[in-house]
This record gives structure tokens, sequence and C-alpha cells, in this order.
């Protein structure tokens, strides 16, 4: 891991009229790091991500991402990100060798790559005999693991994952992760929302978000550290308690 | 390019993979062309009629006979006294009474006039003038007939041509408004429901954040449905002809490009819906009750636009599918080019580009 920075957030806020989501969010993330970005529903995290990734306008800060700025240059933001969203990201009414096709397509993706990345990743996968099947039919995990080998299927320098794993058994979570650790290996940056407190340990670096100001950020083992706990749950309950905002 | 190439791939993925979508495209339009073009027409045939022949002469037989040979009445001839006709009207279904005296033919030789009582069941007014105009006519024709005979200086005789439909047809008049009816439901539907259910799954989200034009979303979008609509207005058309006797005297290429205009304006309304809609069922709601009922009301089809109240008449000027039902109907009817229609294809092609212009410029390029 360098230390060459690939997302810069200084100040970032967004407020809807009085409500603030997020108040000046300041934090830098490695190349090839795994960042945690965690926080308790309604902390503000998905606002954050949202703006990073161009969903969302900021009300006031800066960012770049990939050395582009978020409010002149998206488009070339765009095509350095994967964004896995909270609700699932794929047609379902589409077969799994159709939803490649087409995301590979919509970035541009040559039909030669395209034929490689189908094959490398229904291999990688073991969807070899889904390919044709209809995305609806298959398995939540198998999904989940299907939308983010999409979600990179251009190789971007960065990848958004909003809550990946949510409602996904303890066995296909851990899967999961290994996609994420050979993605990082690959030099892909990952930013990952979670809820779960075993994946903050899979982590590089974790921040933590209360009421939409970052209250901590650093490695999990620091973490655990100052705060003399065990588990990262035991910090996050710690930080989150005070959360005046209640969770929606 | 390619990219777009993949996202009209995708839709139409959607749409064949949809039976629902399926049924709505290409079942909606012909069940309502169907409908409307056996079902809910404004002709009448086989009306029962009773003929009361009193006179029982050479003039009322002839008239009689003429009545009888017609469609539009199914005779029954019958002798019956005044209050048995009444009886007749409450009893039976018989839509008209037509009641010679005694001596009718003596007194139209010898007194030049002659008198032909016609009653009609005035509960249903429409039916009860059209019935009796008819009736009205045969009589006419025979006097018309008399009177050529005699040589008789200085009679008037109207000459009535019913232009483009001479005899009057009511699927005529209904096809264009169906076709105007259709093309605008079910594309505004298709659109809305379409761009919707993208933001409902959430993958509005990925296309927004991947590097393919937000514009481009909504172009690759929009193909697909004109593409289907032009098949499904071909469809339409093929069902009028032969089903209906519909004609198509002027260009058919006039025809298709009026529809297609029409076709874009729907889709940018169905964009707007989208816009402001958040779930599929809001956007079909809007989508039907938005557009069924201005179009109905306010096409020129089923009610003229001449006796509306001012206000709704200047209103009406907004909705596109009264232009493009005036088009149509010169096209297809009256066989005119596209120098006669020009000012309706300019307005409409103003209030396409008119819708397209907002919907594009509300189009959220950014969820929030």
């Amino acid at each position: 891991m360098t230390s060459e920075v690939v997302i810069k957030a200084d100040k970032l806020t967004k407020r809807f009229g009085d409500f603030i989501a997020t108040n000046e969010v300041t934090f830098e993330v490695y190349v090839g790091e795994i960042f945690g970005f965690l926080g308790a529903n309604g902390a503000g995290k998905t606002t954050a991500m949202k703006m990073l990734c161009g969903l969302s306008k900021p009300s006031s800060g800066n960012a770049t991402i990939a050395g582009f700025d978020i409010y002149k240059q998206t488009e070339e933001i765009k095509k350095n990100i994967g964004y896995m969203s909270q609700k699932f990201s794929l047609y379902e009414d589409l077969t799994v060798i159709e939803n490649i096709q087409f995301f590979g397509g919509i970035y541009g993706l040559s039909d030669k790559q395209l034929k490689a990345k189908s094959n490398e990743l229904i291999e990688t996968l073991g969807l070899q005999n889904e390919a044709k099947k209809l995305v609806t039919s298959l398995p939540l995990g198998w999904k989940q693991k299907l939308a983010f080998s999409v979600a990179v299927i251009h190789e971007p320098k960065i990848v958004f994952l909003d809550e990946p794993t949510g409602g996904v058994d303890p066995v296909t979570r851990r899967q999961f992760w290994d996609l994420i650790y050979s993605a990082a290996d690959r030099g892909i940056t990952i930013f990952v929302t979670t809820h779960y407190m075993d994946e903050a340990e899979y982590c590089n670096r974790v921040s933590i978000m209360v009421d939409g100001v970052i209250r901590a950020l650093d490695t999990p083992a620091n973490l655990k550290r100052q705060y003399s706990a065990t588990l990262m749950d035991e910090v996050f309950y710690e930080l989150a308690r005070g959360a005046k905002r209640k969770s929606d | 390019m390619k990219q777009f190439l993949s996202f009209v791939r995708k839709e139409f993925y959607h749409v064949f993979r949809d039976s629902k979508t399926l049924l709505m495209l290409f079942g909606i339009p012909i069940v309502l062309i169907i409908l409307f073009g056996f079902a809910v027409t404004n002709e009448i045939k086989n009306a029962k009629i009773v003929v009361c022949d009193y006179a029982k002469d050479p003039a009322s037989q002839e008239i009689i006979n003429k009545l009888s040979v017609s469609e539009t009445f199914l005779l029954d001839r019958a002798l019956l006294s005044p209050s048995q006709v009444e009886e007749a009207f409450r009893k039976e279904d018989i839509k008209l009474a037509i009641i010679f005296p005694a001596n009718f033919y003596k007194d139209l030789q010898h007194l030049n006039k002659a008198q032909v009582q016609i009653i009609a069941d005035g509960s249903d007014p429409n039916a009860a003038s059209t019935l009796t105009q008819y009736a009205t006519s045969v009589i006419m024709e025979y006097q018309q007939k008399l009177i050529q005979n005699a040589k008789m200086p200085y009679t008037i005789s109207p000459e009535v041509r019913m232009l483009y439909n001479p005899e009057l047809k009511g699927t005529i008049n209904f096809v264009p408004g169906i076709m105007a009816l259709v093309l605008l439901l079910i594309c505004v539907l298709m659109t809305a429901v379409s761009i919707v259910k993208e933001k409902e799954t959430g993958t509005m989200e990925v296309l927004l954040v991947s590097p393919f034009n937000p514009f481009l979303v909504i172009i690759s979008k929009a193909i697909p449905y004109l593409a289907l609509s032009l098949v499904n207005l071909a469809v339409i058309l093929l069902v009028s002809v032969t089903l209906l006797d519909m004609p198509i005297n002027g260009s058919v290429l006039l025809l298709f490009g009026a529809s297609t205009l029409l076709i874009i304006c729907a889709l940018s309304l169905g964009l707007l819906i989208s816009n402001v809609t958040q779930s599929q069922q809001s956007a079909m709601l809007i989508s039907v009750m938005g557009m069924m009922l201005p179009t109905m009301l306010f096409t020129g089809f089923m009610f003229p636009l001449e006796n509306m109240p001012n206000a709704l008449q200047v209103f009406s000027n907004i909705i596109p599918s009264k232009w493009y039902y005036i088009i149509i109907k010169s096209v297809m009817i009256k066989g005119l080019g596209f120098s006669a229609i020009w000012k309706e294809t300019l307005i409409l092609f103003g209030t396409t580009c008119f819708f397209l212009i907002i919907s594009l410029t509300k189009f959220k390029i950014r969820l929030a």
C-alpha cells in the first residue's frame, strides 16, 4: 500500500433544509486501501458516499476523486469509479451473462474485452450453469457477488460499496470479502459502508460517523487500543451510543 | 455508440420478457379499435319500426317498400290504433312508428298535399332524430319522383351529399381518435413506468454513476418504444383497413410521420411523469388518469369541440391529440397532402418541442 491519496474530502457538507446530513466531513483514502466507512443508520454515510460518486451535489466543501474535482470533472470521475448501491443493482429480468454484457457495454468495453471478462467472471464466481438463467432466480448471496464483480468490470481506480452485504449469511459474507481482497490486490481502492463490525475488522482503516460528523478514523487495531476494547463492536458502541439522531 | 446499442438491446429484453408490457402494448390497441369500431357506434342498424298503413294505396306501398329495403329499419307491418301504437312504444322496443292515413294517395293526387305521421321514441334523442331524418328522406325521395313526373315548375330541391363519408359511418370518426388515444396512452405509460422502475429497483443510481450520458439513458429508453409504437400503429391501421373498412386515401408516409411526432410528444410526457413519481403504481395512475380523460374530451372524436364553452375550447389547443386527430383525418379520409395540414403539423411539432424541453430540463441527473 502506498500513501498516494486517491480520495480526498475537505469539509464536505450536505444540508437538506435545516437538517445537516453530513457536517464538514474531512478525510483521505490511500491507493489500494480498504476503507471502512462506518456509522449507524441515519449517520450520514450514504449521503457522503453519494456526494463522492457524483449522485448528490454537496452544499459546501471540496473533494477530489482520483485527482478529479467532484464539481467540475464529474465525467472523468465516472470513468474511474465503480458503484454498488444499497438496493440490489442488477437487472432481475436479464440473465447473468446479459447483465455482465450490458454493464460492460455501458462502460465502453470492447467486444473482445467483454468476452474475456464475462468468461473470467463466470469462472471465478462458479456460475457456469447459471450464466443463461435470469438473475432473479439466483440466491441473494450469489446476486451480491455478481453485483460486485459487475461493479468492478471496468477495473476502476475506486469502487464504492454501499452496505454490500446486507441480509447475506456469514459464509457468503466471508466469500464476498474474498472478492473484495482480490480486487484490492489488483490495486482497486475499496470504499465500503457497513453495519457489521466483524467486517470492520477486515478493513485497513475505518472511520466512524456519528450524527453527520466523523468521530474516529484509524486502523481497527489502533482504535481498539485507543478505546481499550477487544472488538470493533465495543469501539463502535462507545462512539455511537451518544448519537442524538434516531436511526430510521 | 456501442454503449448506446447495449442499452437499447437491454430495453428490448425488458419489453419482450414482460408479458404484461407486451399485452398492454399490443392488446389494448386492438381491443379498443375493435370495441369502438363495432360496439360503440353512432350508426343505427336494424331499428325496429312499426308501419300502420291505413291507406294501402300505390303511394304508401311504394314508400313502405323503400323503407323495408333499408338496412336501418326492421319493419313490422301492423294496423294499430293510436293507443296500441303508444302501447307498442312502451312494451316493445320499437323506435319509430310511421302512420299512413286512409286516402293518402287520393289526397296527394287531388289536393296536392298529403300527410304522414312519424312518431319516434324521444327518450333516446340521438337515435330518434337520426331515424326520423332517415324516414323523412325516404318520403322526400318519393315526393321528388312525383314532382319530376308532374313537371311542376319552381321547385327547389336541395341535394345533400356527405363528403368523404357518404354513408356517415361512425368508424371513420372513431378510428383516428382511437389511434390518438392509444398512441398517447401507451407511450406515456411505457416510458414513465420503465424509468420509474429503474428508480425503484436502484439501477438508476448505478446508471447515473456510470460514464453513460444521462440524456442517452433517456434516448435509449425512447427508441425501443418509438419503434414498438410504430409497429403498433401499423397493426392498428391493418385492423382498421381490413376489419373496419377504413380508407387510407392519403400518403401512408405522412401518416407515419405525424404519428412519430405524436409518439415523441408522448414519450416526453412520460419522461415528465417519471420525474415527479417514485413508484411504478403512481406513474401508472398518473399516466392513465392524466392522459385518458383530456384525450377523450378534447380530441374531438367523442364530443364536438365546437359546442364547448370558450375556455375549454382554448384549453383544448394544448392537447396534442387534437391536432394529431385533425391531421390523421385529413390524410386518411380526405386524402390531403402536407400542404393542407402544415399548420396543424407545425402546432403539433411546437407542442412536442415544448414538452420535450421541459422534461429534459426537469430530468434529474443527480438524485438529490
